[in-house]
């Protein structure tokens, strides 16, 4: 009984720990992507709320908080609020398996890296509804477009791990970190790069972030958000980076793995070079057309992500000497 | 990690807390956010004049399609994750099975292909 | 009770309710959200069962991607068509006689496997390799070759069936 205890207790803590440093994170992540865009771009960035606009993502959150909370007339209530808690909450809980550590996550699972594909395939429900629900042209329009958009960079996603995985010879996120005495990047090039493009387009990144296209579809499926419900799909999409960016960092960065330093703290560098990657990517790339980007994924990157499994496989089996 | 609990005990709470802390931040800023609708406030979104027509739009099949793909994919890989798991135990053979798998749906992308199913004009 | 039954109950009446709440649903999209919580508990015992894997792709491909192309093609038709219509195939009749033969066949395979021996040939050769994923991986594609090798078959036939009711729209 007191190991039952003790257990559920050390696990409440490391979940407390990791969910208010990840919503910490998220918050500050917006910061930081103002702040590097800007300059890039030869501006300041926000300067006014704290010293060098440090309090900004506080007081952002504090404003959302205070403000209205709109329902349009077309919308469908119930569906509505439901839209943006399962994005939030299929984010959240991604966070569940990752290791920062040789030690320190909230729990292992055999499954790891099906768990997080697994629970973001659900993430995209909530936008697809938040499209339906919104009961607006922009909305479903945006809905559409970003569900199409990521169920098919989904799958990219998916076959450009399966290089790693086969080396590794697990779904168990640590041993795939344990398998990696040279990074995965070494062996799998083709694969890392075809994770990242897969990874833009399945957080809804600049180039690909069709489903926002400001432009074209003013906000795309949070057109008619307001207040705490549309924080909750910033904090989402946000979440999601940095998940994306820790997956890289695991599968193909050897994780924890450096020399000096202590685990978590390459962990966070390594992941931190991914966040800044992509903020970077949104400073310099334009959008991409629909077409275009549809084109990428099931014309170029499909073919080659096949390709890249069975030379892989050849590979491993001629080295192994099978 | 855990002596007398599964590990998805940790994962259950947290998707607890994770769906306590969305509803309850929505039931507090409920609470004190100001709540004055009218009308105007609560049409859709149409660049400022009359929506036109509410947010009936028939969509291209296309889209459609693409779903399409995506499930059978998404099975195809469902199959490929114990496979690449268990690449190196089953050694050649495993390749060929694999081959042959991936080259009989391959033959149906291609398919999709040529009839023009992946292209957006 | 052990703290595995209590988790078991709950799961399974949450099943089940969120089930019957997806077919007496008239809002389509209401329906969709339930079947997604069904398949979501569904997914939980199989976790219990300690089949982990099943219980991932359980939430990959129904809840991700089933309920992801329905709530796809409910949002394709007209929103009034799809809102609080009572539909009806007339399949009555058909529906009833498809559940008693599923409930049948439930109830077959319980049986089987409560009276029955079936479980010591695989269960054994999975306990030797140990992760639920890999001794799926090793008996798949050992001893169920040619299953798999149909169902390529059969996804084969679902993608050109898809391409060709399309077709027609795309070309129009």
């Amino acid at each position: 009984m007191d190991v039952l205890m003790s257990d559920i207790l050390t696990a409440l803590i490391r979940i407390i720990v990791v969910f208010a440093l990840a919503l910490l994170t998220v918050a500050y992540l917006t910061y930081l992507e103002r702040k590097v865009i800007g300059h890039m771009q030869v501006r300041m960035g926000p300067m006014r709320v704290g010293p060098h606009g440090l309090l900004q993502p506080i007081a952002d959150g504090l404003k959302l908080f205070f403000k209205e909370d709109i329902v349009p007339t077309e919308g469908y209530r119930l569906t509505f609020y439901f839209a943006p808690i399962l994005c939030l909450v299929c984010a959240l809980i991604l966070f569940a398996v990752i290791p920062f550590d040789a030690k320190f996550m909230i729990s292992r699972l055999n499954i790891g890296l099906l768990y997080i594909l697994s629970i973001a395939s659900v993430g995209v429900m909530g936008i697809i509804l938040a499209g339906w629900s919104s009961g607006s042209k922009y909305s479903l329009l945006g809905g559409l477009r970003s569900a199409a958009q990521i169920f098919s960079y989904e799958i990219f996603l998916g076959f450009s791990l399966m290089g790693p995985l086969m080396i590794a010879g697990s779904l168990d996120l640590v041993k795939i970190v344990e398998a990696q005495s040279v990074p995965f990047i070494v062996y799998q090039p083709v694969a890392f790069v075809i994770y990242l493009i897969a990874a833009l387009g399945e957080i809804n990144r600049v180039p690909f972030d069709l489903p926002e296209a400001e432009s074209e579809l003013v906000a795309g499926f949070h057109t008619e958000y307001s207040g705490m419900k549309f924080a909750y799909f910033f904090l989402a999409e946000y979440a999601n980076m940095i998940i994306v960016s820790a997956i890289a960092t695991i599968v193909f960065l050897a994780g924890w793995k450096g020399p000096i330093l202590p685990g978590w703290m390459w962990f966070l560098i390594k992941m931190f070079i991914f966040i800044y990657f992509f903020i970077w990517v949104r400073a310099t790339f334009p959008r991409y057309r629909y077409d275009q980007f549809m084109r990428i994924g099931w014309k170029i990157m499909l073919p080659l992500v096949l390709a890249n499994i069975f030379v892989t496989g050849v590979v491993i089996l001629f080295i192994g000497g099978y | 990690m855990y002596q007398a609990i599964s590990p998805y005990v940790p994962v259950l709470i947290l998707i607890l807390l994770a769906v306590l802390f969305g509803v309850v931040t929505l039931l507090i800023a409920w609470l004190v956010r100001p709540n004055a609708p009218y009308s105007e406030k609560l049409s859709p979104y149409e660049c400022g004049v009359e929506p036109l027509q509410p947010g009936k739009l028939r969509m291209s099949i296309r889209f459609f399609v693409i779903v399409l793909l995506f499930l059978l994919f998404d099975v195809e890989a469902v199959f490929m994750y114990p496979w690449a798991v268990m690449y190196k135990p089953l050694g050649w053979w495993g390749f060929i099975e694999m081959a042959l798998f991936v080259i009989i749906l391959f033959v149906g992308y291609i398919y999709a292909w040529l009839k023009g199913a992946l292209e957006w004009e | 009770m052990s703290y595995t039954e209590i988790f078991f109950y709950i799961f399974a009446v949450l099943s089940i309710l969120f089930a019957l709440l997806t077919v007496t649903r008239r809002n389509a999209v209401h329906a969709a959200i339930c079947l997604l919580l069904t398949f979501f508990f569904i997914a939980c015992n199989y976790v219990l069962l300690e089949a982990e894997f099943l219980a991932a792709v359980q939430v990959l491909v129904y809840a991700g991607g089933v309920v992801g192309l329905m709530l796809y093609v409910i949002m394709l038709v007209r929103k009034d068509e799809a809102d609080e219509v009572r539909q009806s195939l007339g399949q009555r009749v058909i529906a009833v006689f498809i559940a008693i033969l599923f409930v049948l066949e439930i109830a077959f395979i319980s049986l089987l496997a409560y009276y029955g021996n079936y479980s010591g040939f695989l269960s054994s050769k999975m306990a030797q390799i140990g992760g639920n994923t890999e001794s799926i991986g090793a008996v798949l594609y050992t001893y169920f070759l040619l299953p798999f090798e149909v169902v390529s078959v059969l996804l084969l036939a679902a993608l050109v069936g898809a391409v060709v009711l399309a077709k027609n729209r795309i070309e129009r």
